[in-house]
């Protein structure tokens, strides 16, 4: 009876202590070294995996870090610069700030700013819209309302309007990830740098057509009259194929080309109310 | 006596063909026509014109450039007002030519003698020539350059013509009124076709539902050996090439081949009537017979029109726009797409315009699918319809490719039989369009 249990005792016990070696021997040669600082950058990212770094998560964002050690070219539009200050001690870089960026609609045609010609029926995507037809209101160019931005923005940045047919960008949510921008299959919606104090200038138009086809189907159209062109001083606005493209990186938010556009196609976003007005209407009281 | 059909698949839409009895009259030549240079499968044609000249009817304003392309000529005579881009039936603008039109002068070289001309004279080469110089392409639809679907190619032979005068697609019926009126020019225009490709054989097949053009065509037939006429069940959509030599001759075209393989070419009625104007009289391709109809129409018509006139004069023809329009469709109700604006110019490929009132036009109330593999019974290639609209809802078109999207006709039997009212076609016409792309980008 003693004997049957020391027996088992001892087995069990040198089964367990080779094994125990072998699995040493085996744990050593396919030894995994992962550098501890993935794991440290990991936990500081958002995990909101939206793939606006680019890359195919957070984790696949902190891995590449390391793995380059270095910030170039990474950004995380979620967490911004605040997020890189803190990434930057853990490989040892420093920080290159970078101007946030934000989307921003470039179609201003409204349903009453670009009325519907015809009544789409079918399936419910901008991706088959514009594969259909030209759109609802006649513009080839514009935005068709079938909210696949909406859809594929993951903070709740968006919503479609439902008095203008368009869809609005909540500027304190969005994070300018870019999935939005993928998602539109007419490439209205553009990444662009947040500006100072929030303020953006571009043009609301991406219609390449010419300027009395553009304007027949909506009103705020870019007509390629090249006016901002030759009010800038700055050389910050392009016109190629009837559009005109303010370059943000020149542009210094003066606002007078705001101002020139025969049909207010440039868009200001964030300025305090003109004062140009004011001094206006005084003169009309005078 | 037994009918032959296609034995897969196929549906019966209500065939609704109103304007069957209304013999072809012409349209009032349009004040302004508007010429795509892009109404044919393949690269657009060179224009050849500038703004301002003068051109006579039938007269050559655009080349046809590469390999695939296809004439376009003036089907009014007057002044060429503007080059720029127009309106096409997607709303999406595309290169054409305006002409504003001044009086009716037709070039010299068309033989505008009523009588027919029996007795041909061109070599094979010529014929495929004269065809090439007419700009004609394929007039059920498809606008393929006919020349080039003449040029048998290179170690393949052809045995047989089909001509097809189905017409399958429910409320068209300017084929039928084709065969019926000008049945003779059509058995020239297959004897040509014969000719040009050196086969002794050619049928006709003509489904059930037009008595008066089978017994017109086969007492006709007697007098041109070698063309057969062969009645047929009727059946959507019959008049798919690959499912009209599978009725007629029982052949099958392999999967992704083209039917040349089967040893066969099927060309539409209106081109064959094309080939002999162009053969024999020498007139270019610029004006077409389309079926305008609709159950609110007031006078269906089918309409000899000049390529350009507006859609707005072809109803206007009909008796107006009914008020309780909702939908006007290019094309037949199965495979036509809804217009997007009436001043969409009259192309080589439109057989008819088909006014849908306000209860008819609805699309159904989507839900979800419940599995009941009607789409798959009802597939004329024999595909599974459900499970391709579902990867093309999910953009996988690979997988899509895998389960033969290709080979989709694009009939929409399927949409048409689905208990849920899913859009199954609308998604696997999108994705065969992408996987398209895919596949020629993989080939360069």
């Amino acid at each position: 009876m003693n004997s049957a249990i020391i027996f088992v005792v001892a087995t069990l016990s040198i089964l367990g202590l080779v094994s125990a070696v072998i699995l040493y021997f085996i744990a050593r040669k396919f030894k995994v070294i992962e550098d501890p600082r993935i794991d440290q950058i990991a936990e500081i990212l958002p995990a909101a995996n939206c793939g606006g770094c680019g890359f195919a998560g957070c984790r696949n964002f902190a891995e590449s870090i390391v793995k380059n050690e270095s910030l170039d070219n990474m950004f995380c539009p979620v967490g911004g610069n605040e997020l890189l200050k803190l990434i930057a001690p853990i490989i040892g870089q420093e920080a290159v700030e970078k101007d946030p960026m934000i989307a921003v609609l470039r179609c201003n045609g409204s349903f009453a700013h670009a009325p519907l010609k015809t009544t789409y029926e079918g399936i419910d995507s901008c991706f088959f819209m514009n594969a259909l037809h030209a759109g609802d209101n006649g513009c080839p160019y514009g935005c068709l309302g079938g909210g696949d931005c909406v859809i594929a923005c993951t903070f709740d940045a968006m919503y479609m309007d439902k008095e203008t047919g368009l869809p609005v960008i909540i500027q304190d949510k969005c994070v300018a990830c870019g999935a939005c921008v993928k998602a539109c299959p007419r490439n209205i919606l553009e990444l662009r740098p947040k500006g100072k104090k929030d303020r953006r200038i571009f043009v609301g138009c991406v219609n390449r057509e010419k300027g009395a086809v553009a304007k027949k189907n909506c009103e705020v159209a870019c007509i390629g009259c090249g006016k901002c062109v030759k009010e800038c001083k700055f050389e910050a606005i392009s016109m190629v194929n009837n559009l005109a493209y303010i370059h943000a990186e020149k542009c210094t938010l003066c606002r007078k080309c705001v101002a020139v556009c025969p049909t207010d196609a440039i868009h200001e976003l964030n300025f305090p109310e003109r004062k140009k007005q004011v001094v206006e209407t005084e003169n009309k009281e005078a | 006596m037994l009918l032959k059909t296609f034995t897969l698949g196929g549906v019966h839409p209500e065939e609704n063909k109103i304007s069957s009895g209304q013999p072809i009259r012409k349209a009032p030549i349009p004040k302004t026509a508007v010429v795509p240079i892009a109404q044919h499968i393949g690269a657009p044609a060179e224009i050849i014109i500038a703004k301002g000249d003068k051109v006579k009817t039938g007269q050559l304003i655009a080349r046809g450039q590469s390999f695939i392309s296809a004439n376009v000529h003036a089907p009014v005579s007057g002044t060429v007002t503007k080059i720029d881009e127009f309106m096409d039936s997607s709303g999406y603008r595309k290169r054409a030519i305006q002409i504003e039109t001044e009086g009716d002068e037709w070039i010299g070289t068309i033989d505008r003698d009523e009588k027919i001309d029996a007795t041909i004279k061109r070599s094979r080469e010529e014929i495929i020539q004269l065809i090439k110089e007419s700009g004609i392409v394929g007039m059920g639809g498809a606008t393929f350059p006919t020349h080039i679907k003449m040029m048998v190619p290179q170690g393949k032979k052809a045995d047989c013509l089909i001509i097809n005068g189905v017409e399958c697609e429910p409320y068209l019926t300017s084929d039928h009124r084709l065969m019926v009126e000008r049945g003779e020019e059509l058995m020239i225009g297959a004897r040509i076709l014969m000719t040009a490709l050196g086969v002794e054989k050619a049928y006709i097949g003509i489904e059930n539902n037009k008595p008066d053009a089978i017994d017109h065509l086969t007492n006709l037939s007697k007098r041109f050996p070698g063309i057969t006429i062969h009645p047929l069940k009727v059946k959507y959509p019959q008049g798919g090439e690959k499912q009209l030599i599978k009725a007629i001759i029982n052949r099958e075209v392999p999967s992704g081949k083209l039917p040349i393989e089967t040893g066969c070419i099927v060309q539409n009625v209106g081109t064959a009537i094309a080939v002999y104007e162009a053969v024999q009289k020498n007139k270019p391709l610029f004006e077409r017979v389309v079926t305008v109809t609709g159950k609110s129409v007031r006078n269906p018509c089918n309409l000899l029109v000049r390529i350009g006139t507006p859609i707005s004069v072809l109803l206007e023809e009909a008796g107006g726009i009914p008020t309780d329009t909702r939908k006007v469709i290019n094309g037949g109700p199965m495979m036509g797409k809804a217009l997007n604006s009436l001043d969409v110019p009259v192309i080589k490929g439109m057989s008819g315009v088909v006014v849908m009132p306000e209860k008819e036009a609805r699309r159904p109330k989507i839900s979800n699918c419940i599995r009941c593999a009607r789409c798959t019974f009802v597939c004329p290639m024999g595909l599974s319809p459900y499970l391709i609209a579902q990867m093309a809802e999910a953009r996988l078109e690979e997988r899509a490719e895998a389960e033969r999207i290709m080979d989709c006709i694009e009939c929409g039997s399927c949409s048409f039989t689905c208990p849920s009212g899913r859009p199954l076609l609308d998604n696997i016409r999108v994705a065969k369009s992408k996987v398209g792309q895919i596949i020629r980008s993989r080939a360069k």
